[in-house]
């Protein structure tokens, strides 16, 4: 038998039954929103349609109505693509890596966090193919025959690795997310009463009945799912690193940057976790399930990410001084006390400084504090990219080119207008989707319920 | 009188359950399938399914997926349309392959990870509009049940479902 100390906190709370889960789960989709849905669903519908609105001028006119020029040709777009990558590691990390370490604390939070991952990955990927200018071509990026004979795409460069990566994490994710879906559409549609929704979730839920046999598969198939996602995981924003790695621009090309890239987007991701969860929890009445004890674990979780990114940021100073490259110093130098000074700062207080207050277990616990801190780090990871992208590029090799880089309204109505769209996908999902994996959460009710544990 | 009949029997527990399995195989009845809302640990075992071969599967996509890869870049970068990139020696395979690791990679776990989801979903019948359902619909909720066919003979039917009973079933159902 598997003993268990008895420090373990229970992960249900509030003597659940496995029906009370059912019923727990499908509320938020058999009821209809509330106000505070509503005003928040409008305000990011908003947000979008600005978005869009600023990308159609930016294909309509040209890359021109950006602030970028000749000195710093990537600004905003990039920042905006490595941060939204960043963001959506957190879900597969849940999913995958906590399900080899068989966490079970993951059970509760990671169908949000996937469903994050996804949502953040579309965002992403939006801004390579806005930064073509010609949208319509996007499909150039593949290695497909064509007219133009032995014209074919360059494996020898990182932005086609990248391609690659993108293109696999986000089918992966999707498939691994929607494999989990199945069991829980299938509890909707058993439930449901109106007939349009039965039939929604009819088709959404494969004809999944729950066959031994069915049951045995699936569970093989979330096992080696998860075994390929977690390289996975760690070779997208590796890759995505590569991007400046491989280059040969002061600040960029550093061989630290695969791991520190991956640290950084684990830190980011369960920021953003931290943040959607801490509402919905509330929103949707899943404080039984999201309990202070899955807070403090990702707190901690980014806590430890946020010090690996804190040890990156400051070998990367020494190296840049031990190797004695002048041009490298300057870069690390100018990045610190140029005229970008104050996002670096920004940087370092968001990212380096502030996890180290949940060091204190009082703080771990606090919600208000964790959601103020999943701001900031939200924050000081956007920053983290603008610094090593923006601060690398914009004192050239010659003087003569030096320049500095301000946003026009279309980079700024671009990004919000990301930020609307990803919190659109968010919000119909958390009405329309089980937003926690309850087939795999009632097993472990009798190992981790309150109710239970305590006989 | 040779009509198949179909019994249910629905428990409320999983352990319970799976008890119920084993006591019912030892007895040397066949049990049809079992129905329940989530994974019961050692179920499958009990009722003698065979391990499942998906993930050696996944293994061979996976392959096909690498071997793919090398081909295609091979094909593009090395055999149509070879380039000098800084003169960096990219004229075979070999010498190129370092900048092939990544994508390898990707299109080995690409097709590993789709190709066994498509397996699945094949072998277990399930696709989008698929009107399938369990005999009970409380099955994807909290009840766990059981069926066993039989012939249209009482005296088998009574034991099978007294045996249901003294296991812990807390309704037993036949199919009309």
């Amino acid at each position: 038998m598997k003993h268990e100390a008895d420090i373990r906190e229970p992960l249900i709370i509030g003597n659940k039954s496995l029906h009370d889960i059912s019923e727990d789960i499908a509320k938020p989709i058999e009821t209809s929103a509330n106000k505070w849905w509503w005003a928040l669903f409008i305000a990011s519908v908003t947000a979008m349609l600005w978005g869009f609105g600023c990308i159609f001028y930016t294909i309509g006119t040209g890359i021109g109505v950006w602030g970028l020029n000749n000195t710093i040709g990537w600004a905003w777009d990039i920042t905006n693509f490595v941060w939204w990558v960043g963001i959506g590691h957190a879900g597969t990390l849940i999913s995958a890596v906590l399900l080899l370490f068989r966490q079970k604390w993951r059970l509760s939070i990671n169908r949000s966090s996937e469903a994050m991952t996804i949502f953040a990955v579309v965002q992403a990927g939006l801004f390579p193919l806005i930064h073509m200018g010609r949208l319509w071509v996007g499909f150039w990026v593949f290695p497909l025959p064509n007219q133009y004979g032995p014209l074919w795409v360059n494996f020898n460069s990182p932005l086609l690795w990248d391609v690659f990566a993108i293109s696999t994490y986000f089918s992966v994710s999707l498939v691994f997310w929607y494999m989990g879906l199945i069991p829980d559409f299938a509890l909707i549609r058993d439930r449901a009463i109106k007939p349009i929704s039965k039939k929604i979730y009819t088709i959404l839920s494969f004809g999944w009945s729950g066959r031994a046999k069915h049951w045995q598969r699936h569970e093989v198939m979330s096992l080696v799912l998860a075994g390929l996602a977690t390289p996975l995981v760690l070779s997208v924003h590796s890759i995505v690193s590569m991007d400046f790695a491989t280059s040969v621009i002061p600040g960029w090309h550093t061989t630290i940057f695969p791991p520190y890239f991956v640290a950084g987007a684990i830190f980011s991701g369960f920021a953003m976790v931290q943040t959607l969860l801490l509402v919905m929890r509330k929103v949707v009445n899943m404080e039984s399930y999201i309990t202070i004890q899955h807070i403090e674990m990702m707190n901690i979780i980014i806590m430890v990410t946020g010090s690996i990114v804190g040890i990156a940021y400051i070998t990367e100073l020494f190296i840049a001084w031990y190797s004695g490259v002048e041009y490298e110093q300057y870069a690390f130098l100018n990045r610190a006390t140029g005229p970008y000074w104050w996002a670096y700062w920004a940087m370092m207080t968001c990212n380096v400084i502030s996890p180290q207050l949940m060091w204190f277990k009082k703080l771990r616990r606090n919600i208000i504090f964790t959601f103020i801190l999943s701001i900031f780090v939200n924050i000081g990871m956007w920053f983290e990219r603008f610094v090593i992208i923006v601060t690398s590029l914009h004192r050239d090799f010659l003087p003569s080119s030096w320049s500095m880089f301000s946003p026009t309204f279309v980079d700024i109505g671009i990004f919000i207008g990301t930020i609307g769209f990803f919190m659109v996908l968010f919000l119909l999902y958390s009405r329309t989707f089980p937003v926690i994996a309850q087939a795999e959460l009632k097993t472990i009710l009798k190992s981790s319920g309150d109710n239970y544990k305590k006989k | 009188m040779s009509k198949e009949r179909i019994i249910y029997g629905i428990y409320d527990d999983d352990d319970i359950i799976l008890n119920a399995v084993n006591s019912i195989r030892e007895k040397g009845h066949h049990i049809e399938e079992v129905y329940s809302p989530f994974p019961i640990h050692g179920l499958d075992h009990a009722l003698g399914l065979k391990y499942s071969r998906l993930a050696i599967c996944s293994f061979l996509f996976g392959l096909t997926g690498f071997c793919c890869a090398l081909l295609l870049m091979w094909a593009i970068m090395i055999y149509d349309w070879p380039m000098n990139i800084g003169g960096k020696p990219s004229f075979t395979l070999n010498e190129n392959l370092p900048a092939f690791i990544p994508v390898t990679f990707e299109m080995t776990v690409f097709f590993g990870a789709h190709l066994m989801v498509i397996t699945f979903l094949i072998r277990c019948g399930l696709y989008p509009g698929s009107n399938e359902k369990s005999p009970d619909p409380r099955t994807t909720d909290d009840k766990f049940l059981m069926e066993i066919h039989t012939n249209n003979d009482e005296k088998n039917i009574k034991k099978i479902k007294d045996l249901m009973k003294k296991t812990g079933a807390t309704e037993i159902k036949e199919k009309e």
